[in-house]
């Protein structure tokens, strides 16, 4: 990180102050729960500038170490310096070779430090971060958002996940979610974002974590419906309208 | 007459480096005295004295002024190269050489010689000296004793009191609700060690809302103790560290001595007299892996015993601590203490054969008896519970 020692003019100088004011290219959401054998978390591919739908292959969710996945919406740029921090952080906890090893649970809560902290520099990285993994047979989930909020949950989500995905996942999730049960309940939730989030791509990968390691699906689409009779000819009815 | 360095009290050989105070023009009386018993001496040895001063070091005798060096200090200044400092007279460097001889007996294994100034400087054989030193010191401490089983971790040590007025010297100490500590030597130095132990722990937990493992703690500890040894401006820490602790990896006892390293040990002593408890320790060692808390502490109670060579066992003289699974690190309180002190020394007094753990009772009965003849004691009324005058 910078020092604000290195650059004394910028910061008397207003016009040159240094912090991150709105986010660029962002992603959308993000939904994770946990099933019998640990995590399972999807995000679709999308990269939006603004109200473009820009980047299509942006992979939102990475493995952190042998024990945690992060998935990120919010700033990409902001997503990939943490992912740089993060990099350092497991190299060093490699370094140690002492059969001890960073869990999600720590890395969770290396995170919540690095946001709160930017967040109280009014200088934040403009992301919610959802982190999962499982470390000697416990799992855990939880989420991070860009002002240093952070919780652990069975199901979580971000964004607009929030407001579509939770209500469904609150109805339908339970204990000990079979592998096609969790993803089946992931799908229903990722295509009501689809249809209704108007920054999602319909391009997703549902990645999980177990015990044994993490696996990220390869990209694949979502079947869509939209023969709805409302749908054909729209504008019939609606005299002068364009 | 050609003056002897003053600072040096009669009883230490004079060497190379206090000889060259030549410029200094004191003579007291009682120095006056020694050198004139030396005059006197010198005339005996000097015919020997003149043959081994002929002897020049030749090029292939290195691993011989190294064997030579380790036995006698003066014999390597002799050879020194230096010879700008060889402002005086025979007499003089035959006065190191018999005072040393005179005084043998009294002198410790560790001879103060012209490397042992500063840390930053090597021996010829390669040894910082004032890292022995410190190490020396922790000797000089009372005894901390240390072992672990799978599950638990204990420490235990020796606490004399001044006098009866004061209160004991607290060598164990908390790092964390998984770690704690128990010190041998300058406990000034360990005080200040055991807050950076705690403030370490802390930051850890802090960052990552879980226990610092212990070996990473341990490292940072040897990692600040090695700094130590290579700054000129700095000293050696002068105390030892048994630290005990839990982390996902197991129990673990470790010991960072004031030259930097560290070590893991199942069982292992420090401070005075601790080889007593080390040879104990060693007997037993292998069953410590299974074993349960209760013999874990009995072991650690008995072999701080054995430091105590002769004296009883109180609890009022030992503290003991344990840390283990479901188990944060605490020190057992007085009572406890005492009650597991008559609870094992009642077993003692009765027949060996008529306990079921009779192997382990012979073995101990008969070390005691060798050791301290302390079996006496117990048989003994006992004795008002009143801490040492003096250790």
């Amino acid at each position: 990180m910078e020092s604000n020692q290195s650059k004394p003019g910028l910061l008397c100088n207003p016009e040159g102050s240094q912090r991150t004011l709105y986010p660029y290219v962002t992603g959308t959401s993000v939904v994770a729960l946990k099933y019998k054998d640990g995590i399972l978390m999807a995000a679709d591919m999308g990269g939006s500038y603004g109200s473009t739908l820009r980047y299509k292959s942006v992979e939102r969710m990475k493995p952190i170490g042998k024990h945690s996945l992060l998935g990120a919406s919010g700033e990409i740029s902001d997503f990939q310096e943490l992912l740089h921090y993060l990099d350092e952080l497991i190299l060093y906890d490699n370094m140690w070779d002492d059969g001890n090893s960073l869990g999600p649970k720590e890395v969770h809560n290396y995170l919540t430090r690095v946001m709160y902290n930017r967040r109280n520099k009014f200088d934040p990285l403009w992301n919610s971060l959802v982190l999962g993994g499982v470390k000697k047979g416990q799992k855990y989930l939880g989420m991070v958002s860009m002002i240093g909020v952070n919780f652990e949950d069975n199901h979580v989500a971000t964004g607009f996940g929030n407001h579509l995905a939770r209500p469904i996942l609150r109805d339908e999730w339970h204990e000990n979610l079979t592998f096609e049960e969790g993803v089946k309940l992931l799908e229903k939730c990722m295509r009501v974002l689809l249809y209704r989030d108007r920054s999602a791509v319909n391009k997703l990968q549902i990645s999980k974590i177990t015990e044994e390691g993490v696996t990220i699906s390869q990209p694949y689409s979502l079947k869509t419906f939209w023969g709805f009779s409302a749908f054909e000819n729209p504008t019939l009815g609606a005299e002068g309208s364009w | 007459m050609t003056p002897i360095s003053p600072h040096k009290p009669a009883h230490f050989c004079l060497h190379q480096s206090s000889l060259s105070y030549s410029h200094l023009t004191l003579s007291s009386p009682f120095l006056i005295l020694a050198y004139d018993k030396i005059a006197v001496a010198s005339h005996h040895l000097e015919p020997m004295r003149k043959g081994k001063r002929k002897k020049k070091p030749s090029p292939g005798s290195s691993q011989r002024e190294r064997e030579r060096e380790s036995q006698s200090h003066l014999l390597e200044q002799k050879e020194n190269p230096n010879k700008n400092r060889h402002s005086f007279t025979e007499r003089e460097r035959h006065c190191d050489f018999f005072l040393e001889r005179e005084t043998k007996n009294d002198a410790v294994k560790m001879f103060r010689n012209q490397y042992d100034t500063d840390v930053t400087t090597w021996s010829p054989a390669g040894r910082l000296f004032q890292v022995e030193y410190a190490m020396e010191a922790v000797k000089q401490g009372s005894a901390a004793i240390g072992l672990r089983s799978k599950t638990h971790v204990v420490l235990a040590c020796v606490n004399k009191a001044n006098s009866e007025l004061s209160s004991h010297q607290k060598k164990i100490f908390k790092v964390d609700d998984h770690i704690g500590v128990a010190i041998a030597g300058l406990t000034a130095d360990g005080r200040v060690l055991s807050r950076y132990m705690r403030s370490e722990a802390i930051n850890y937990n802090y960052t990552y809302e879980s226990p610092l493992p212990v070996g990473r703690l341990v490292v940072q500890l040897a990692d600040k103790a090695q700094v130590c040894t290579q700054r000129s401006w700095k000293r050696p820490y002068g105390v030892g560290l048994l630290v005990g602790g839990l982390d996902e990896s197991g129990a673990h006892l470790y010991y960072n001595c004031p030259s930097g390293n560290y070590f893991e040990y199942q069982a292992f002593a420090i401070g005075s007299r601790s080889q007593a408890a080390k040879t104990y320790l060693e007997r037993r060692f292998e069953n410590f892996t299974g074993s349960t808390r209760e013999d874990l502490i009995k072991d650690a109670l008995i072999a701080t015993r054995e430091t105590l060579q002769g004296e009883k066992l109180r609890s009022s003289i030992c503290t003991i601590a344990v840390v283990g699974v479901g188990e944060p690190f605490h020190i057992l309180d007085q009572d406890t203490v005492q009650k597991l002190i008559d609870a094992f020394e009642i077993v003692q007094d009765e027949a060996p054969a008529a306990e079921p753990d009779a192997g382990a009772e012979p073995a101990a009965a008969a070390e005691e008896g060798e050791g301290s003849g302390a079996g006496a004691d117990q048989a003994a009324v006992p004795e008002p519970d009143v801490a040492p005058m003096d250790i």
